[in-house]
């Protein structure tokens, strides 16, 4: 058996705890593990990858249970990837968060910040439906400790909103869990696989809400309109590393989708026939429109970011929605690139917030030290809308032509199209007003009380920025992995074959009854 | 029976569903948690209800099914620490701002630092 699959969960829940009992009280020390736990996560995750890379479906029986009664963790191309995506992003938001202190501001920063690692990393990992959602909620309960981190009421006040929004998706989770355990009898996803292929036509009403209802879930996760209202607020007042890190959270979502809707209701199943393309695709259309009409209509930097988030979620879920290998593998690459992006404009709303001491979009005298920082926020901003040179227009050129001569093209073509003119035109309008207008507005102050951001600070954001010109860079052999990764989406056979046919205990038919189907 | 248990998952969650609307902290709260509760009462009934039958495979015919037993353990577990964490989240909220509701108010917002 391959342990190293389970590594990227462990390494977090051991340093963790370790964080909190020995070294509660020195920061220096807390700093020193959190960043050696995230460079050991990027390590493991790498060696995953590699070692899956040649489409070999990596398995780990915990317990050394044979699925399906057994909890089963699964690495595949994709599980892999979202997994370095996450360790990749993760470092650069750590480095970010001691550069600008943060993680000073309160208690226990690292600690949740592992933990979150830790409930990212198991939810792409996990082979099980119930596992999925418990480690959502492992996620999700540190992302509320996260939130709230350095206290302060409004901050309180979103915090409340986006717990409680959290806790109902929970709920939404469970009611869909346990209806598909009673039409299917199992949790497992590659035998769910199975099951739900041979559940008759009469008798598909249960399995039916059950695919509905979970399709919620995820999109109250991915933020999809009119599911995206926990968003804008709660992106806006988190810590700004908060906020990137929960960039890789909205992706948990789409991962969710792109895999239970391929594994295990996939396109071509009659059970869920017309949920792609008559109900996903019109509500990420629309998602993707507003989130630019957000970005237009912002008074803040904060929320403009906030809504770029939603509007390139959209767009991934757009590519998602066609369910075609060519457009799930276009919209692998996209997310990649938008959580690149979206992490480090995050990063840079805080540069803006520290060097001016407010985010509202109106002229004021210029600061000190805002060249690098404007110029930070033209490449991200150049990434996020999707002009060229950089991976948000390859992103769109892809998903575009994934969608060309399909049926609705006409539609996504529009949408797609004028909504990047308007992200274009609202972050032109931002970037213009914070830093090119401030220049005749009078001389610059000297603000003895502001302090300028450290240099970690720097490093942290043009290293993300790095990521995303070496992902336009490699765009063709990202796009080679991500189609070959769409492939195997598209044949599940070997992922199937994997989880169930492995030995195990109890894998030699002494539950007769369950051996039946296969 | 299976009206008794189909009756009181509705009620739990209509009155769940109806208190979660409301505009102030501790009812949204409150109905948050009668939500929960209709949950776990459906997921336990997920694995069919049996009287008096053991949820271990042995030489019984009949038996009931442990795992949504099992599942619902782990809910309770989650939605009671959840349900933990958000009172708290929401009660210093109100203390420093003097105002439980779950909406954005309309004043201009403060900048969080």
């Amino acid at each position: 058996m391959i342990h190293s699959l389970i590594l990227p969960v462990v390494i977090p829940a051991l340093i963790a705890p370790f964080i909190i009992l020995a070294a509660r009280y020195h920061i220096g020390i807390q700093r020193v593990f959190s960043v050696a736990g995230v460079l050991a996560m990027l390590a493991v995750a790498l060696m995953l990858a590699v070692e899956t890379s040649d489409g070999t479906v990596m398995l780990y029986q915990l317990g050394d249970w044979a699925a399906p009664f057994g909890i089963v963790l699964v690495g595949d191309r994709l599980s892999t990837m979202m997994v370095v995506l996450m360790a990749v992003l993760a470092l650069f938001v750590l480095l970010y968060a001691i550069g600008s202190r943060w993680d000073e501001r309160g208690r226990h920063f690292h600690v949740l910040f592992q933990f979150q690692l830790m409930g990212i990393a198991g939810a792409f990992l996990t082979g099980d439906l119930f596992n999925l959602f418990v480690f959502f909620e492992v996620l999700l309960i540190a992302s509320y400790g996260l939130m709230i981190h350095a206290g302060g009421n409004a901050r309180l006040r979103a915090g409340v909103q986006y717990v409680l929004f959290n806790l109902l998706g929970s709920t939404l989770f469970l009611f869909a869990l346990g209806a598909i355990y009673a039409e299917a009898g199992t949790l497992n996803m590659a035998d769910l696989a199975q099951r739900v292929q041979l559940i008759g036509a009469e008798e598909t009403v249960g399995i039916r809400v059950a695919a509905v209802l979970l399709i919620l879930v995820f999109a109250i996760k991915a933020a999809i309109v009119p599911l995206h209202f926990w968003l804008p607020s709660s992106y806006a007042e988190a810590p700004a590393p908060v906020a990137a890190l929960f960039a890789i959270m909205t992706k948990v979502g789409a991962y969710a989708i792109i895999r239970v809707y391929t594994l295990i209701f996939p396109v071509d199943l009659d059970v869920t026939a017309g949920l792609h393309g008559t109900w996903l695709l019109p509500v990420a259309l629309l998602s993707l429109a507003v989130g630019a009409v957000g970005v237009l209509a912002a008074k803040k930097l904060d929320r403009l970011v906030a809504f770029a988030v939603i509007s390139s979620m959209g767009m991934v879920m757009v590519a998602v929605a066609l369910f075609t290998a060519e457009s799930i593998a276009s919209a692998l690459y996209y997310m990649v690139h938008s959580t690149l992006a979206a992490g480090a404009l995050f990063l840079i709303v805080d540069l803006v917030r520290q060097s001016r001491g407010h985010l509202e979009l109106r002229t004021d005298a210029p600061v000190a030290g805002a060249a690098l920082i404007a110029g930070f926020f033209m490449v991200a901003a150049i990434a996020m809308t999707g002009l060229p040179p950089l991976s948000g227009f390859v992103g769109k050129l892809m998903v575009l032509n994934a969608a060309y001569d399909t049926g609705p093209d006409a539609w996504v073509w529009t949408t797609v199209l004028v909504a990047s003119l308007i992200g274009v035109v609202g972050f032109a309008r931002a970037g213009s007003v914070l830093f090119w207008k401030a220049q005749s507005d009078g001389a610059p102050v000297a603000d003895p009380a502001r302090i300028a951001p450290a240099p970690l600070s720097y490093v942290a954001v043009g290293g993300l920025l790095t990521m995303l010109i070496a992902h336009t860079v490699f765009a063709g052999r990202m796009y080679d992995y991500t189609t070959a990764t769409a492939a195997q989406l598209f044949a599940p056979d070997d992922y199937i074959a994997t989880v169930l046919q492995t030995p195990g205990k109890l894998s030699d038919g002494t539950v007769a009854n369950k051996e039946e189907d296969q | 029976m299976e009206f008794l248990v189909a009756s009181a998952i509705g009620v739990l969650t209509a009155g769940g569903i109806y208190m979660m609307l409301r505009l102030r902290t501790f009812p949204v709260i409150l109905g948050i948690s009668l939500l929960t509760y209709a949950v776990n009462v459906f997921l336990f009934a997920s694995g069919r209800l049996t009287i008096g039958a053991p949820p271990i495979l042995g030489d019984a015919t009949t038996y009931t099914d442990p795992l949504p037993q099992a599942l619902v353990l782990t809910a309770i577990v989650i939605s009671f620490g959840m349900t933990a964490v958000v009172v708290m989240i929401a009660l210093g909220a109100y203390l420093g701002t003097d105002d439980d509701h779950v909406d954005d108010s309309d004043a201009p917002e403060e900048d969080a630092t």
